[in-house]
């Protein structure tokens, strides 16, 4: 059963994706620790940070696009969970922090100490173990993304609506985390950290590790999400995106459908934070902001949503754009960003490899027309394919 | 030293017979130049006690610190400082009596217990006033600040007081006072229920200070008095709570009512509609640097010169944006969505780059600037015309959609656009105007709350959610749901502050809008196929 | 003379006194109207007669305000939903034919397929010989084997409706509501959509609402005239046409 879903997951070209995340999480760590410094091929560990972000992000774009892409719900609040993951992968690194802290209080981090709080609040315990704080890392996102859908979807909110009120949701988990008296440490959240698992997170094998980490991640979740794709599963996503009344009235339960795919998404964007903040050194409530989940329906879109190596394409090629633009031009950054927005919506809708994937099939459907006309049909609206 | 035992002498003799004998008072400020801080106090009193109305000078000269006395002849001066010198100042008759060197007097010292024995003199002298306002406020500096010696002189004008607002006043002033001298525990009683009418908080201070001193006989009267003021204060309190919240929710209404057009009636998701309330805001900056420069006097009518400035600025950029990239893409909402949000990115920066990204300063015009107490409550002039504004703009709005032939025909468009069109309606042309009318109206608003907010460049972004969810929780494509939408949460924002805090209050709002929303998903007004129109 | 309770024992669905309005106005006023099992049954009547609001309410998409409507006798539909009542054997054909146009043809009929509709199980389906052969014999019965791997987007409009009743078939339906499927039809399909349908008929219950007339004349079965809400009247196609107040409401002089 498994198996089978797997094999379907690797069919076609998503095994060549597959197996160049898989070198890349092999080769950029050895060309950074083992090529000498002065080679051409050495990459420089700032380099390779950056890289590793881009693919946090790229998980981040992946997993909205299993919803928005697949499932039609355009999700504004998925910088919410992507955050919820990297607290709880903070919150694991405070906790090793120990006695090192500036107040060198070994069991209360530092802002806790500066509150003057007695004892570790109760959502604090056992993040001090890294499975633990590992399962809250998938935990934590998904309940959230379960409460949150389970009424969302049985209520039939849809549409903008759902955008609406998820943005609603991200906008009100950023103000509590503003708060100091919630114990994520308020404005200046989560930093400062020094190990994981024992190792020194500035340490550049750590940072190889970790960047290996986020591609082979980002490989697994390409394998679930292409498996979920490819599954009855996932064409029946795909029916509820294009035809909602449709999949209700032959018997699918689209509430469990859509929840089912939002707590997935939701935990894959959780994995995405948790590799994002040892790689950053740091998880504030800016993350939560309403302006980071948009940028991330951006990426999908111009990477195309609707395919699976899109959303990376799209999340990569923004930020490097990102990176660039605001060391260049910090003044023409979002003006770039917010052209595109429009440039996208307006001239580009199905995305990079949408389009391109789009030009393939469009040549097959024409094939497989002239071979249909040689038939008895009536004759097809190519028109309509062509649009 | 003859005038210090002089001085001496008059004050037992005052002490021993305290009236309000029209003696002279002149000895009794001079005897303030060697009196210490007790001796004054009492001097304060036997000053006031003259009630003579030339002594208002020279005491409140006292409590700024500007009576000097002479060292060649302990006489007592208000003195002014000319250069290095001094010029002295008669204290009674306000006459000049030459300049002195500042090593030939003596700064009379005060301080805060004399300032207020000062205030409460200075109350009671101007009791007597001729003029009705000073009364009247002579009145309440007694009630604020009690004290038995002004007993007598308050029962004196009491007496010969006609002005009923006044005479209230004065009766409650004696009340206070009286609670706290030697007076029968009857003449108390009453006084207690003259303060318990009074009310305020004041009023509960004053009870529960005289509590201990009273006769026990008296103190359930207290108890009683103090218990009902606090329930009317609790009344004022939410009365001032609910206009607290109706003044959140016309700021809400002000930012929500154009996308009441724009979200409600057309069905476009503009992101960028917290940008054209910014614009809207800038556009009062303008106008006002422009007046500023060029016609200072014109500063008054800043906002009224801005409103049309606003609304044309904000109402060509919808227009642009409506004409260069919306049109493509009705009927794709999401897609909408994501291109406006692009547009708002661009506004952003390009203000930024114009404007700079601090706040600018926006300055209020003197008719919308300070505030009058109504009962208990407090109500600034720019809330009350903030309010006032978001209504009528209401109102306006209303009028436009159901009176007026551009309203009919946008009706008419939204309802069933290709019929309208057979009709011979210019469908994109509505389509445009419309948008443009609900980008305007958030110029509009910007200018209002440019007078609240801070402009920076960041304006929009705050108001853009909550809009949404007025909006949204109103009912789409219902003006009233909007109105009911956003007075409802600025009162249910301000009722949750107070006991879970701002920030909390508004994370609750937002957590039970959604609530809201999944219960009904269409909002409190929602639009019901053919009836509502009918 | 059949009494009610009789009819019920037989009845595969039953509604009785059904009422819905919204906002006053009365899409249907206290509706009755039995279809037995193995009928094909039509109904027509003037926009507005409350044709689609009672498919509605038989499918979960609207709840009546009063009334009954059971399935098989027993089973209460008003207190289900749509993907309950779609599980419990009735399928409906939409009035705008809506197939999942980004799918293959041969996709849409396997969605179909009534097996387990659970997420798990969905997510590790495979196409077992059964299914394959099922497919294959409903891509026969709606005549669209030659067109099994193209996207339903690329269909006519008369073979988007054949697979949207193919998909129907495909979910092994016990009672099939069928909304207007011949409009925008040329006459050709149409006649070839009537054989279809009796084809159909031969193994479940299906109820078709049509304007055509010579549509329903071709079908000729038992034919229900709805008007304002409820039912104006019931027989042979003759029977209701010449009827003086269908004539009046519907038919026109």
């Amino acid at each position: 059963m498994i198996s089978g879903f797997i094999l379907r997951a690797l069919e076609g070209k998503i095994v060549v994706a597959i197996a160049i995340l898989l070198g890349v999480a092999i080769l950029v760590p050895a060309l950074n620790l083992l090529v000498p410094a002065g080679s051409a091929f050495h990459i420089p560990t700032y380099v390779m940070a950056l890289m590793g972000k881009y693919l946090c992000y790229a998980l981040l774009a992946l997993a909205l696009d299993l919803v928005w892409g697949y499932c039609g719900i355009l999700s504004l609040g998925h910088g919410a969970f992507f955050a919820l993951g990297g607290y709880a992968m903070g919150m694991y690194l405070m906790r090793q922090i120990g006695s090192r802290g500036v107040y060198g209080n070994p069991e209360l981090p530092d802002f806790m100490v500066f509150l003057n709080w007695q004892e570790l609040p109760w959502f604090w315990h056992g993040f001090d173990m890294f499975w633990f704080a590992m399962l809250m890392v998938l935990v934590v996102p998904g309940l959230l993304a379960f409460v949150f859908g389970w009424f969302a979807f049985r209520s039939r909110v849809n549409g903008v609506y759902l955008s609406i009120i998820t943005q609603a949701m991200t906008y009100a988990l950023m103000l509590a985390f503003f708060r100091n008296d919630m114990g994520f440490g308020g404005n200046n959240g989560l930093t400062d950290y020094k190990d994981i698992l024992g190792f020194p997170v500035q340490a550049d094998g750590t940072r190889a590790v970790l960047f290996a980490m986020s591609a082979i991640m980002l490989a697994l979740c390409l394998l679930i999400a292409s498996g979920i794709v490819r599954s009855k599963f996932g064409k029946v996503l795909v029916g509820v995106r294009d035809a909602e009344s449709r999949v209700r009235f032959l018997g699918f339960r689209v509430e469990h459908i859509k929840l089912f795919t939002f707590v997935v998404s939701a935990m894959m964007a959780g994995i995405a934070g948790a590799l994002f903040v040892p790689q950053v050194g740091i998880i504030n409530p800016g993350e939560f902001a309403p302006a980071n989940s948009i940028e991330v329906v951006v990426w999908t879109a111009v990477g195309g949503r609707g395919t699976l190596i899109g959303p990376i394409i799209g999340a990569v090629l923004v930020n490097a754009g990102k990176s660039f633009f605001t060391g260049a031009f910090p003044e023409f950054w979002l003006y770039a960003l917010g052209g595109l927005f429009i440039a996208v919506t307006l001239f580009l809708p199905k995305g990079i490899v949408g389009t391109i994937q789009h030009g393939f099939s469009a040549r097959k459907a024409m094939k497989a027309a002239r071979e249909a006309e040689k038939g008895r049909d009536i004759g097809t609206p190519m028109a309509q394919a062509a649009e | 030293m003859l005038i210090r035992f002089f001085s001496l002498v008059f004050l037992l003799l005052s002490l021993a017979a305290p009236s309000l004998a029209q003696s002279d008072p002149k000895p009794l400020i001079d005897a303030l130049g060697k009196a210490d801080f007790k001796q004054a106090e009492a001097l304060i009193g036997q000053i006031a006690a003259t009630g003579d109305p030339r002594v208002v000078p020279a005491l409140e000269a006292f409590a700024e610190g500007d009576l000097y006395v002479r060292k060649s002849d302990n006489l007592v001066f208000i003195a002014k400082p000319a250069g290095a010198q001094f010029t002295l100042v008669d204290p009674m008759t306000s006459e000049e009596a030459g300049q002195v060197a500042k090593a030939a007097v003596t700064k009379i010292r005060v301080n805060n217990n004399l300032r207020r024995v000062i205030r409460s003199a200075l109350g009671g002298l101007t009791l007597l006033s001729p003029d009705r306002a000073v009364r009247l406020s002579a009145a309440d500096a007694v009630l604020r600040s009690p004290s038995p010696e002004n007993l007598e002189l308050v029962e004196a004008a009491l007496a010969k007081e006609t002005d009923a607002e006044v005479k209230t006043r004065m009766e409650e002033a004696r009340a206070v006072s009286l609670l706290s001298s030697d007076r029968s525990v009857e003449e108390k009683r009453a006084a207690i229920e003259t303060i318990r009418n009074y009310g305020g908080r004041d009023a509960i201070g004053i009870l529960r200070a005289a509590y201990g001193s009273v006769d026990a006989s008296l103190q359930p009267d207290i108890d009683d008095a103090v218990a009902s003021i606090e329930g009317e204060l609790a009344l004022w309190d939410m009365a001032q709570n609910v206009w607290y919240g109706l003044s959140l929710g016309s700021v809400l209404l002000l930012a929500a009512i154009g996308l009441a057009i724009t979200f409600g009636v057309m069905g476009i998701i503009n992101m960028a509609h917290g940008e054209m309330v910014m614009l809207g805001a800038y556009s009062t900056f303008v106008v006002q640097e422009v007046i500023r420069t060029n016609a200072p006097g014109l500063f008054d009518w800043s906002l009224a010169i801005a409103l049309p400035v606003a609304f044309l600025v904000t109402g060509a950029v919808g227009l642009v944006l409506e004409r260069g990239v919306i049109r493509f893409l009705y009927g794709r909402p999401l897609e909408t969505l994501l291109a406006t949000w692009g547009v708002s990115l661009i506004l952003q920066q390009a203000i930024r780059s114009i404007f700079g990204p601090t706040n600018r300063e926006v300055g209020n015009p003197s008719w919308m600037s300070g505030s009058f107490g109504f009962g208990g409550m407090t109500i600034t002039w720019n809330r009350l015309w903030i309010i006032a504004f978001s209504l009528s703009i209401f109102v306006a709005l209303l009028v436009l959609l159901k009176r007026s032939a551009f309203g009919l025909q946008m009706r008419a468009v939204t309802q069933n656009r290709r019929m309208a069109s057979s009709m011979g309606i210019r469908t994109p042309w509505i389509d445009a105007f419309t948008f443009a009318l609900g980008s305007g109206i958030a110029g509009i608003a910007g200018v209002a709350l440019s007078q609240i907010d801070n402009v920076s460049p960041n304006l929009g972004q705050s108001y853009i959610i909550d809009s949404f969810m007025v909006v949204v929780f109103g009912g789409v494509g219902n003006l009233w749901g909007t109105l009911v939408g956003a007075m409802s949460l600025g009162i249910l924002n301000k009722f949750l502050e107070p006991s879970v805090g701002a920030v909390l209050g508004k994370i609750l709002v937002l957590v039970l809008i959604i609530l809201f929303i999944q219960k009904r998903p269409r909002g409190l007004f929602a639009l019901k196929g053919r009836a509502v129109e009918a | 003379m059949n009494t009610i309770a009789e009819t019920r024992t037989k009845s595969l669905l039953y509604l009785d006194g059904v009422s819905v309005s919204f906002d006053g106005f009365k899409a249907l006023n206290s509706l009755s109207f039995v279809v037995e099992p193995g009928e094909l049954r039509a109904i027509i009547g003037p926009n507005g007669a409350g044709k689609t609001t009672m498919m509605d309410i038989i499918t979960g998409k609207t709840r009546p305000d009063t009334g009954t409507v059971l399935f098989e006798d027993s089973i209460d539909l008003t207190k289900k939903d749509e993907a309950d009542i779609a599980q419990l054997g009735i399928g409906r054909k939409f009035q705008k034919p809506t197939v999942f146009e980004s799918h293959t043809v041969w996709d849409n009929l396997e969605l179909a397929l009534n097996r387990s509709r659970g997420v798990f199980a969905t997510l590790f389906y495979k196409l077992s010989p059964d299914d394959k052969a099922r497919i294959e014999e409903i891509l026969t019965t709606i005549r669209l084997t030659h067109r099994k791997d193209e996207l339903a987007a690329n269909l006519s409009h008369g073979q988007k409706q054949w697979l949207e009743i193919g998909m129907l078939l495909a979910q092994e339906p016990k009672l099939l509501l069928v909304d207007e499927p011949v409009a925008g039809m040329t006459d050709a399909e149409t006649a070839e959509t009537a054989v279809l349908l009796k084809e159909i008929a031969r193994t479940r219950s299906v109820v078709v609402v049509e304007h055509d007339m010579g549509f329903i004349r071709e079908l000729g079965v038992k034919v229900t005239c709805l008007a304002e809400g409820s039912v104006l009247a019931e027989g042979s196609i003759d029977f209701v046409s010449n009827d003086p107040k269908v004539i009046e409401n519907y038919l026109g002089r």
